[in-house]
């Protein structure tokens, strides 16, 4: 199953060395023969819209030249978002049918999945798989044993592990091709979720988060054990510098990662990471690769209306002043590696967060900005207590407090041993919610004026991680 | 129809804090605010009882409201701590003479102790002078190198046992944006710590009490208050790139008030690959301050001046230490490049 992992070790080295690189622009010439040998690895590629829209699509492989050809079929997955930007079914049909004739191109098997799907995944995307390689040498041989037998006996195409399917036996599958058209009571439901988001901020992050489980499934469902995204560095320099804004300083390495291991069973890799936009939208170009314009939801958003758009705003304006910047962002995250690695996590399933399923980094000690922000919160609304909380143990007081009012990550067990103040509950439904997400998705949800409107999905796993 | 205090329930509010969304009547945001760096103080364990902890007093609103709030919590908690106030004077007319009246009077309506420490006697350069020789450009190079050091030679003067400086809320998050934007990743790791042991940044123990406090609560506090403080930008040229991080912080902050303490939040649980390069602290060989070089940075840009040399501290020229401390000329070639542009 891991062959896939040797293709890209492969990859990577038939990378050009950034001299040749340099040259390649400096020559208009030169640039092209450079440019087809960087291709070799994806002799074709999708980039769809142009203007930095998030598309999720699987990179194509397999070069015309035999000895660096890839030797794994890969599919594509589309997400039509339409439904949560408010596109009419018209332009979403539109939009859809021109995708499908470069997909049908490519005579790779595609998936064309509506985001109205997310009203029908299992709560099991949420939960966490079996690792299924703790990249150890043993595993690593397991794998290359597992590929040469793969080989002999054929079945080299989307090789399925025999043990994932049992996975997913007891779900209902589906099949993804069928292209139904999302049901109108699902689009509405979707509406209902983007609307109940106060800021756009937080729509986007939202966005992101629930079409990650979406491809996740999709992916789970068609027996895929990689998920390749096109993020450039460009895009990643922004991805960066935002998410550090949005407090997902912990998670920022799984994010912005060449591979993304979260998810266990399925690895999310960008190997485009290495390249520019500028370079891709050359390469596109020069080799004519056919694009697809769709709207995101901050499209025609001005400047300042989510954190994501004025970080963008803010590195290109930085970049044309100093043009080392992007590049020093994407260095710097380099050197960057998860807070709490995946893998000490297994003895503690619960500690992941319910949305981003990075680990929790809300169980910070008493001098942190979490703790502080909770002692602003829970010091601006109690009257009366005077300086009681704080005279009566400051180690111990703030902690207990603080559980009650938007919910501690060490009480996730509820109750919290009594003691606790049951002072302003002011989010009965969300509190409890809280307490299983990391400080990121906790802002997200914050700014949701219910919590109802979330997939359930979402709910059930949440129930379900709150009983144990 | 006025809105009452969150916290009271009873008092009109008179203001929406920036920081929670409360709002809050005058008394009860004066308790809040110092509730919480109390709360910061305690829980980071900042000071320990009977110790001389040295105010970096600028006369500015964030150093003003630092030596009020620990005046009244060291009184009110009974943290036994000797405070006193320590300036440098970098000797900028019309900004620091200025400002250093103020301290002047807040010495005397806190009651407490004050130091100044200069330039002019640490290095026999003030400002101004260095201003005239390098230009406007890179000079805050050079103050910002020498007040470090002026405030640990004060400190240590003074014989105290910590330093606390006013640093806020914003511009911790401002540092932390600035140190990723320049890939600085030794900086990025330590510029979210509340304080700094012997061995990080100097020699004296600093801290930062009001590092969970937001600079619009620290001017609302020091307006409230009538706190006697100094605002004036400095009169030589800001900080560009800085500059750049401010202004993005201060957009985050609109669209999201919370965004400064999430930014802190992703600094202090940033972790980095083992195995990235750190420099190693030594000391300098010429004045015996912590260095990775050879050289201090002080050291270096001092000699520069002196040598007509200013851009020698500008950069990296470490390869230059060895002829600097053999009091050796430096080649015609070398000279050219480090001397001030012309205009």
């Amino acid at each position: 199953m891991c062959q896939v992992d040797e293709e890209y070790s492969g990859l990577i080295r038939s990378k050009p060395s950034p001299i040749s690189y340099k040259k390649c622009v400096k020559c208009k010439h030169g640039s092209a023969v450079l440019t087809i040998r960087s291709g070799d690895g994806f002799s074709f590629k999708l980039q769809l819209g142009p203007f930095e829209q998030y598309f999720y699509f699987v990179l194509q492989g397999l070069s015309h030249d035999a000895s660096k050809k890839l030797r794994f079929i890969p599919g594509i997955i589309y997400v039509d978002e339409g439904g949560a930007i408010g596109l009419s079914t018209e332009e979403r049909k539109k939009t859809i049918s021109q995708l499908e004739d470069i997909f049908q191109n490519t005579s790779y098997p595609y998936h064309i999945v509506p985001f109205e799907e997310i009203f029908r995944l299992p709560a099991s995307v949420l939960e966490t798989m079996r690792p299924t390689s703790d990249h150890s040498v043993s595993s690593y041989k397991w794998a290359v044993a597992q590929f040469t037998q793969d080989i002999r006996t054929g079945q080299s195409r989307e090789s399925r592990d025999p043990s994932l399917e049992d996975c997913f036996s007891g779900l209902d599958t589906r099949d993804w091709s069928q292209k139904l058209p999302p049901s109108a009571d699902h689009t509405e439901a979707l509406k209902l979720l983007f609307a109940s988001v106060k800021t756009l901020t937080a729509k986007e992050d939202l966005l992101q988060t629930l079409r990650l489980h979406l491809i996740l499934y999709v992916a789970r469902q068609a027996g895929y054990t990689k998920i390749m995204v096109g993020d450039s560095c460009s895009r990643l320099a922004v991805k960066l510098l935002s998410s550090i804004a949005l407090g997902r300083g912990a998670a920022l390495a799984m994010d912005t990662g060449f591979s993304d291991p979260r998810y266990d069973d399925v690895i999310i890799v960008r190997p485009m990471r290495d390249y520019s936009s500028k370079e891709i939208a050359f390469y596109n170009r020069m080799f004519s690769v056919p694009s697809v314009f769709s709207p995101s939801l901050d499209t025609m958003a001005p400047d300042k209306a989510s954190i994501q758009r004025l970080t963008e705003t803010f590195l290109t304006k930085l970049q044309t002043d100093f043009p080392s910047t992007v590049s020093t962002i994407y260095r710097t995250s380099e050197k960057l590696h998860t807070a709490h690695p995946p893998q000490s996590s297994d003895a503690h399933p619960a500690a992941r967060c319910l949305l981003c399923l990075c680990a929790l980094d809300t169980t910070a000690d008493d001098c942190s900005a979490l703790h502080a922000t909770l002692q602003s919160e829970w010091l601006s609304q109690n009257r009366g207590r005077g300086n009681s909380p704080v005279a009566s143990g400051p180690n111990s007081a703030p902690d207990q407090c603080c559980s009650s009012v938007r919910g501690c990550a060490t009480s996730v067990g509820g109750g919290g041993g009594g003691s606790c103040c049951s002072s302003s509950n002011q989010m009965p439904v969300s509190s409890d919610l809280m307490a299983l997400l990391c400080y990121s998705c906790r802002l997200t949800i914050k700014d949701m004026a219910t919590v109802a409107t979330l997939p359930q999905y979402v709910v059930t796993e949440a129930d379900r991680r709150k009983r144990r | 129809m006025p809105v009452t205090c969150s916290c009271c329930g009873e008092k009109r509010a008179v203001l929406k804090r920036p920081k929670t969304g409360h709002s809050l009547c005058k008394e009860c945001f004066f308790r809040t605010f110092e509730e919480e760096v109390h709360q910061t103080i305690v829980s980071a364990k900042l000071f320990n009882q009977g110790e001389t902890v040295a105010i970096g007093a600028s006369g500015g609103k964030d150093s003003t409201v630092l030596a009020h709030v620990l005046k009244v919590l060291n009184e009110r908690y009974d943290y036994g701590l000797k405070l006193l106030l320590l300036s440098v004077d970098e000797g900028i007319t019309g900004y620091r003479d200025d400002s250093l009246e103020t301290v002047k009077r807040n010495q005397q309506q806190y009651e407490l102790p004050l130091k100044i420490v200069s330039y002019e006697e640490l290095y026999g350069w003030t400002m101004d002078a260095i201003v005239k020789q390098v230009g406007m450009k890179n000079n805050c190079t050079f103050c910002g190198v020498f007040r470090r050091q002026a405030l640990d030679r004060g400190a240590m003067m003074l014989k105290v046992d910590k330093i606390c400086t006013g640093h806020n809320a914003d511009d911790v998050a401002e540092t932390v944006l600035m140190n990723f934007l320049r890939g600085d990743i030794s900086r990025l790791r330590r510029c979210t710590a509340i304080s700094t042991t012997s061995e990080g940044e100097g020699l004296v123990p600093r801290c930062k009490p009001l590092k969970y406090a937001y600079e619009k609560e620290i001017v609302l506090y020091a307006y409230f208050k009538k706190l006697d403080y100094f605002s004036t930008e400095c009169i030589y040229s800001p900080n560009a790139y800085r500059g750049h991080a401010r202004a993005f912080l201060k957009d985050l902050e609109a669209i999201r008030p919370s965004a400064i303490m999430d930014i802190i939040h992703s600094g202090e649980n940033l972790s980095f690959r083992e195995g990235v390069k750190m420099p190693m602290p030594g000391s300098c060989s010429r004045c015996g301050y912590i260095s990775s070089q050879t050289l201090c940075k002080s050291c270096v840009l001092l000699e520069g001046l002196n040598r007509g040399l200013p851009k020698l501290g500008i950069g990296k020229h470490h390869r230059l230490h060895g002829k600097i401390l053999a009091q050796q000329p430096l080649s015609e070639q070398e000279e050219r490049r480090l001397k001030a542009a012309d205009f």
